[in-house]
């Protein structure tokens, strides 16, 4: 089905964007974005296969939940961003290498 | 076709009257919808503004504009357009290009956008959907996004901190305008805008607002929300001038400066629609004018729409007054009462509100109404709704018209004193689907 | 259907070059903004889907909350309006290829999975007893899927039911939605004091 194979596509460019951008940002909030493109692709891919397959709402339940939990994540993942900031007066996560023998 | 193409009924019309091939009838619809809302959306903020000057100078015991296309200055809004339009386009050599080229089209088409989910009539409306309210907020809620950029990349301390100022304010101003928002759906049962208009019709006593307390404080509160999230006096700290310049207006000037305010008065008219839908009876009169001409005839039915357009129209052009004649009462807060007056206030009783709402249902069960004021609402006994959903199925599988016409006459007895007139039958119906959830949920059962 | 497909076009390439935005910028503020635009373009792609509700929570929670949220943090941990903590090229070179390899790979995943997705659809219609071919959610009316999520979140599910033929109902979702909502509580609470915590040791060190 060539429609359903669009939706995956943009969902593994999403994805892929995602990881690269986890490993290559040394700004600690870039990574975070990295995490929400991530999600984002997983997303899409929920919805379209829920879309074309027979068995109803369940992926766009699971969106929803994906959607919500990456709101929760977001925030606590903030609330260290900044206390690691007020720490290191930077938010290079380079930096963070005081457990590193 | 995917409801997102806002196109509906006149792509269909393009597809088989026109005659045009595939992509170009949702292409045409578009630009007609696209066209039309543009049209409606530049005449109020042209209006507004002007609206603005006048009563600002009355209010100041000044005239306001007085030449520009001779009297009253009624062509000063294009005057200023055009030489808004003549300015210079520049952008500071500190600022971000382009972001801070981009910031005041994201603002705008935020603005826009939410005109997309709002009916201006029983069904007249670009795309209708059962989220509609829920998108209408997520769009609003966009507008802030250009407001930070704008103030981030303008490469500025006003416009920084009119943008950290501007985007506290508006992010959590949204959340109690969201949950007063909740308080009439809880009564309508629907996040259709189209449907809650609808309830409405008949006579006053069946707006939301006067539904039951919680609606009649709930609009109040949604009102001073919106009008804050709106970065409206008295809550304009965002643009505090005694303060901060013009906050993250501060490096703009010319027309991405226009189109901030062009923002600002499209989405204060569609908080003032959300309100008029939610609270004020929608495009109905509170009169039974629109539901009896409705009624009549075909004709009817068409001069209703359009009679039903002008006066959502004129009540939410009300609301956009009010909020004007506010801000030019009332002296602007310092940005810790703002906060104060949201976090501490207006939240707690929105969610007060909200419960309120869906108490207040379980507190009239006694009374055998679900509606004080109202004589339409009565509560319909349950034997009287089992006897209605067998009487459905007789008519469906044809029984003996005598013993229907008994069941039907049991029904009527017990249900509300509704043959005021045909209007008035009508939101009985309505008030029975919402509000006898058993009656309505078995209804549908049998339907299907 | 040809609008459709150049709807989904248009928001495929916005989503897809502004991710790729997301990774190729330096500035911070810059990948908010780039991210913004895909996530919205994203939300686009799920109305294009039929899936009305989810793509105006993604507006919502996601691009009026979330993001707005991260350039919030942006802000905060900004030193100068333009911060850029850079890469080296060599790194991005490396990123660049291992990026390409690994997509690569996911598109040669992806190929056959869509390309048997007829065969796996009448095997789910044949181990689920349903019936409505090809249909999904879709009869239930133009992406109006608010109502059928309501009900799954109340634990029944309509949207599925409806087409089945063997009778049994399906289990909706009424537990995670609430251990979703008790873990949101416990985030915010959470995140608040975690904010927190560290200015109030501030203070009392100055």
């Amino acid at each position: 089905m060539d429609e359903l194979s669009g939706y995956l596509f943009v969902g593994a460019v999403l994805f892929v964007c995602g990881v690269i951008c986890m490993t290559t940002k040394r700004n600690g909030i870039g990574v975070l974005m990295g995490v929400e493109l991530v999600l984002n692709g997983a997303n899409l891919n929920f919805v379209a296969f829920s879309r074309f397959s027979p068995l109803g709402l369940d992926g766009q339940v699971v969106a929803l939940f994906v959607i919500v939990l990456a709101a929760a994540e977001a925030a606590v993942a903030l609330a260290i961003a900044l206390n690691f900031y007020n720490n290191h007066q930077t938010i290079d996560v380079d930096r963070g290498n005081e457990l590193s023998g | 076709m995917p409801v997102i193409l806002a196109a509906g009924n006149l792509a269909d019309f393009f597809e088989t009257e026109a005659q045009l091939t595939e992509p170009w009838p949702m292409i045409a619809a578009a630009v007609v919808h696209v066209a039309l809302v543009g049209a409606f959306f530049g005449l109020p903020a042209g209006i507004g503004i002007w609206a603005e000057r006048k009563v600002s100078g009355r209010i100041q015991d000044r005239l306001g504009p007085t030449r520009v296309g001779g009297k009253f200055g009624w062509l000063q809004s294009l005057a200023d357009g055009m030489k808004l339009v003549q300015k210079e386009d520049l952008a500071p050599s500190a600022a971000d290009g382009m972001l801070f080229r981009v910031a005041p089209y994201i603002v705008i088409v935020a603005s826009i956008t939410a005109f997309m989910v709002l009916p201006f009539s029983d069904g007249w409306v670009s795309v209708a959907m059962d989220c509609g309210l829920f998108l209408i907020f997520a769009i609003l809620s966009l507008e802030v996004v250009g407001v930070i950029l704008a103030g981030y990349s303008s490469g500025s301390k006003w416009a920084l901190f009119g943008a950290m100022r501007e985007a506290a304010q508006m992010v959590s101003y949204e959340i109690p305008m969201a949950i007063c928002g909740l308080v009439p759906i809880v009564a309508a049962g629907s996040l259709n805008l189209g449907e809650i208009g609808e309830m409405q019709q008949g006579l006053a006593y069946n707006w939301l607002i006067f539904n039951n307390p919680c609606t009649l404080a709930g609009f109040f509160v949604y009102f001073t929300c919106a009008t804050a999230s709106c970065k409206r006096a008295p809550f304009d700290l965002a643009e505090a001038e005694s303060e901060l310049v013009a906050g993250f207006l501060t490096e703009y000037s010319g027309m991405r400066w226009s189109f901030f305010f062009l923002g600002e008065y499209a989405s204060m008219f569609v908080v003032s629609g959300i309100a008029t839908i939610l609270f004020l009876g929608g495009w109905h009169d509170g009169l039974g004018i629109v539901s009896g001409l409705r009624a009549n005839s075909q004709v009817g039915e068409y001069i209703a729409q359009i009679l039903g357009i002008g006066i959502f129209i004129s009540k939410a052009s009300l609301l956009v007054l009010v909020q004007i004649w506010v801000r030019w009462t009332l002296p602007r807060l310092r940005i810790d009462q703002v906060m104060t007056t949201c976090l501490k206030y207006l939240l707690p009783i929105s969610c007060v509100l909200f419960l309120g709402a869906i108490i207040w249902p379980l507190l009239l069960m006694g009374t055998g109404k679900t509606h004080l004021i109202s004589p339409l609402g009565e509560r319909v006994p349950r034997t009287a709704a089992v006897e209605k959903v067998e009487s459905d199925l007789g008519e469906a599988s044809g029984i003996p018209m005598d013993l229907e016409d008994l069941i039907e006459n049991e029904s009527s007895e017990g249900e509300a004193p509704a043959d005021d007139s045909t209007s008035a039958d009508h939101s009985a119906g309505d008030d029975e689907a919402t509000d006898a959830p058993e009656e309505a949920a078995s209804d549908s059962g049998e339907d299907k | 259907m040809a609008g459709a497909q150049l709807l989904f076009l248009l928001f495929a390439l916005a989503t897809c070059a502004s991710a790729v935005m997301v990774v190729v910028s330096q500035n911070v503020v810059r990948m908010a903004f780039w991210l913004i635009i895909s996530l919205g373009s994203t939300s686009a792609l799920y109305f294009l889907l039929h899936a009305d509700f989810v793509g105006a929570t993604q507006l919502l929670v996601y691009v009026g909350g979330t993001l707005v949220l991260l350039v919030f943090g942006v802000m905060l941990t900004a030193s100068g309006p333009h911060v850029k903590i850079k890469m080296s090229p060599a790194e991005g070179f490396l990123a660049a290829g291992v990026g390409c390899l690994f997509l690569a790979m996911i598109f040669f995943t992806v190929i056959p999975v869509a390309n048997d997705w007829d065969e796996v659809v009448i095997r789910l219609e044949a181990q689920n007893d349903v019936t409505d071919a090809g249909g999904g959610y879709n009869a239930l009316g133009e992406g109006n899927t608010t109502r059928p999520l309501g009900l799954s979140f109340l634990g029944t599910r309509p949207d599925k039911d409806l087409n089945s033929t063997s009778g049994t109902l399906s289990t909706g979702y009424l537990l995670p939605f609430e251990i979703v909502s008790v873990h949101l509580l416990v985030v915010l609470i959470g995140a608040a004091y975690l904010a927190r915590a560290k200015r109030r040791v501030d203070a009392e060190e100055a």
